[in-house]
């Protein structure tokens, strides 16, 4: 009796050691394969399903999922049925090292994801060396600047130091001069802090970061109450916070416990529901920089990108809920349509795809906005800021388009 | 740094002390009866959190019955734990079984995940949003119910182990484990409430935490540092010693935020628990070798 408890110890173990690893693996949501004969086209996906950035890695997987169905029940890509094979990185840059390799193995023509700057910079080379295109859902300029010897390397979102501009010509336009940073320790936020701190961009926007006015916190902290009474006692006319899902929320809820009453502008990185959820009444009043998806509704009808939005919008909410449509999940949108056109135009042989994304995507709208891609170009968005992004602040619980 | 700026960082070190003192308080119950560290002790803080959420959001219980109920959850998942994990294998090393409440916190942490919520979610407030000034600085009222259940159970284990049966006799088996089962405490009945006692009071940590701040079902493991920091100040000694250092700690880690050492900014804020650590490791060495051999 006392063995048997032994090894079901051991047993219990190991399975909860599998699901901490996140090799969890789904060939994604099916669908009914069009014709049994054709061979399917293998096209790889990695997201963080699970750990840190599961707010921003969920959606990418449910859109990769729910599109997959949709291509197969409208027939395939060419008659060949759409396979995507997806791994969970679980937010683990190791992770998403070893899936990648799993990946190209298993013969996918096209990588899309993943989710993080860091996850994407651990299989940045994995996938150029391999010549598989690698299509990254995440904003880290670094990803794809400069194009160098990467070439097999593309991303969707809106680079973070477009982003930052976005944000800073706001501030500009606000006559606002002083500025206090709190920023997450973690990649995203790290990578942000470079560009806010950056001379020449402050400079240019005339701004400058208040003496204390360069503050950090880490992703696993629960309270953010001691930055900003230091912030507090600063000069600064607004905080710029620059991180992805808990820490802005509890930022929020901090600077309406301390009475503090300037302007909090966020990143791209809290354009999902859970953030007015978990920041509840704190939430209004913040403002973020994002793509056009949370305000689609206020679009005029002539926005290149509003027939897309709109699709998307409504295709991803008929599956999974009213109001669960995001930024995050349109990346994965965008970048696995680039490899379905890719496979439409080409077929399934990987230099050609690249060569296809790198030369043929041009006038391209996707919900992260009109892409141009090119040689020197591998993100392929409009470098002016305010043609790039818009500014959306939440007002009674809502998303509501700031126009400027 | 004016007075309530002073105030308000140390209502805010206070406050995540407060937290990180009944996480401390559980290692130190635990570690009494059973020399064991509890690497499991921070993912009951996590179960409080997450379980009372669900039974508010999803089960729609009203707010008391839902909290009580995750606190019974938190204990019964302590107690399955000790039977099915740690009793069985009473036999291996003090070291052995250490390492399997490693392997549990880690099972629990994916079990948490996979059915409760990968998401980041925070419960309702218990009594409003409206801050509360005091002396300058501003509290959200959430603070004072962490404050407030933090004396609380501190007073009432304080009050069950001095004057009740069962908890003189987690005493003696604490003092002596020989000398209590020879006049009939079974250590292993002892060990089973001190776990039940440990993952309760983690559990009620996690259910007023989870209004202040968002939890995942990662929180835990940043939380079980910290707590047995708070444990390793007090020296593992007794449960009042955990919750000072508990309080220490975050009274240590906001002010650390507060000053400016050069290039210390507020980037260092987790490695200030890390750095008292091994400042304590450090200093207490000596004695610890000396108890050891004394024991």
């Amino acid at each position: 009796m006392r063995n048997y408890l032994k090894y079901a110890v051991v047993l219990i173990l190991v399975v909860a050691l599998l699901a901490l690893g996140g090799i969890s693996c789904s060939s994604g949501g099916g669908g009914a394969t069009p014709t049994p004969a054709a061979t399917p086209y293998k096209v790889g996906a990695l997201f963080a399903n699970s750990g840190n950035n599961y707010p921003l890695g969920q959606p990418e997987w449910q859109t990769v999922e729910m599109m997959e169905k949709q291509i197969n029940d409208a027939g395939g890509i060419n008659g060949h049925p759409l396979d995507v094979i997806m791994y969970d990185t679980a937010s683990d840059t190791a992770t998403a090292a070893t899936m990648a390799h799993k990946l190209i193995d298993q013969g996918v023509v096209a990588i899309i994801g993943p989710t993080s700057t860091g996850e994407s910079m651990a299989i940045k080379s994995i996938a150029n060396d391999a010549h598989v295109p690698l299509i990254s859902c995440a904003a880290g300029s670094v990803i794809v600047q400069p194009v160098g010897n990467f070439t097999w390397v593309f991303n969707t979102p809106q680079l973070d130091y477009i982003a930052i501009e976005r944000l800073y010509t706001y501030l500009q336009e606000q006559n606002i001069t002083k500025i206090a940073l709190l920023t997450d320790t973690a990649g995203f936020g790290a990578a942000g802090r470079k560009w806010l701190v950056n001379t020449d961009m402050l400079s240019k926007y005339g701004l400058t970061i208040v003496p204390n006015g360069d503050q950090t916190y880490g992703p696993t902290d629960v309270d953010m109450q001691s930055q900003l009474t230091k912030i507090n006692g600063t000069d600064a006319q607004a905080i710029v916070c620059w991180g992805t899902n808990p820490g802005p929320a509890i930022i929020a809820r901090n600077m309406k416990t301390l009475g503090m009453t300037i302007p909090l502008l966020c990143s791209h990185g809290i354009a999902f529901q859970s953030f007015i959820t978990t920041a509840g009444a704190a939430a209004n009043g913040v403002i973020f920089v994002a793509g056009k998806l949370p305000i689609v509704d206020q679009l005029p009808g002539n926005d290149t990108q509003k027939v897309v939005l709109e699709k998307y919008k409504s295709d991803f909410e008929a599956v999974y809920g009213v109001g669960s449509a995001n930024t995050f999940g349109g990346h994965a949108y965008d970048a696995l349509n680039m490899v379905v056109d890719a496979l439409k135009a080409v077929g399934p042989d990987r230099a050609k795809i690249r060569d296809y994304i790198e030369n043929d995507i041009e006038n391209w709208p996707g919900t992260g906005g009109v892409y141009n891609m090119s040689p020197q170009n591998h993100n392929g968005l409009p470098t002016d800021p305010k043609q790039a992004m818009v500014l959306v602040k939440i007002v009674n619980g809502q998303w509501t388009w700031l126009k400027d | 740094m004016s007075s309530a700026q002073f105030v308000q960082y140390l209502i805010a070190g206070i406050t995540s002390g407060s937290v990180y003192a009944l996480v401390g308080l559980g290692f130190t119950i635990i570690y009494a009866v059973s020399k064991i560290i509890n690497f499991a002790q921070g993912e009951f803080v996590m179960l409080g959190g997450l379980l009372s959420f669900t039974l508010i959001h999803s089960a729609g219980l009203p707010l008391i019955p839902a909290l009580i109920l995750s606190v019974i959850v938190a204990a019964a998942i302590g107690a399955a734990m000790y039977l099915l994990a740690i009793r069985p294998a009473k036999k291996a090393s003090v070291v052995s079984l250490i390492i399997i409440t490693i392997g549990a916190a880690t099972f629990i942490r994916g079990m948490a995940g996979q059915e409760l919520t990968k998401a980041f979610v925070r419960s309702p407030s218990f009594s409003g949003e409206q801050s509360i000034s005091f002396l300058g600085a501003h509290i959200d009222p959430q603070a004072l119910w962490i404050i407030g259940a933090m004396v609380l159970v501190t007073i009432i284990v304080h009050l069950f182990l001095t004057y009740t049966m069962v908890g003189k006799a987690l005493k003696a088996c604490a003092i002596n484990p020989v000398a209590s089962s020879l006049v009939g405490i079974n250590p292993k009945t002892m060990a089973l409430i001190a776990f039940v006692l440990a993952s309760a009071l983690g559990g009620i940590g996690g259910i007023v935490l989870a209004p202040l701040t968002p939890m995942s079902y990662q929180s835990g493991v940043m939380l079980g540092l910290k707590g047995f920091v708070a444990a390793a100040i007090g020296g593992f000694a007794s449960p009042i010693a955990a919750v000072f250092g508990g309080l220490l700690l975050g009274i240590v880690e906001n002010f650390a935020v507060a000053a400016n050492w050069g290039p210390f900014t507020s980037s260092y804020k987790d490695a200030i628990a890390l750095v008292v650590l091994l400042l304590i490791l450090l200093v207490r060495s000596g004695k610890l070798a000396e108890e050891e051999r004394a024991g």
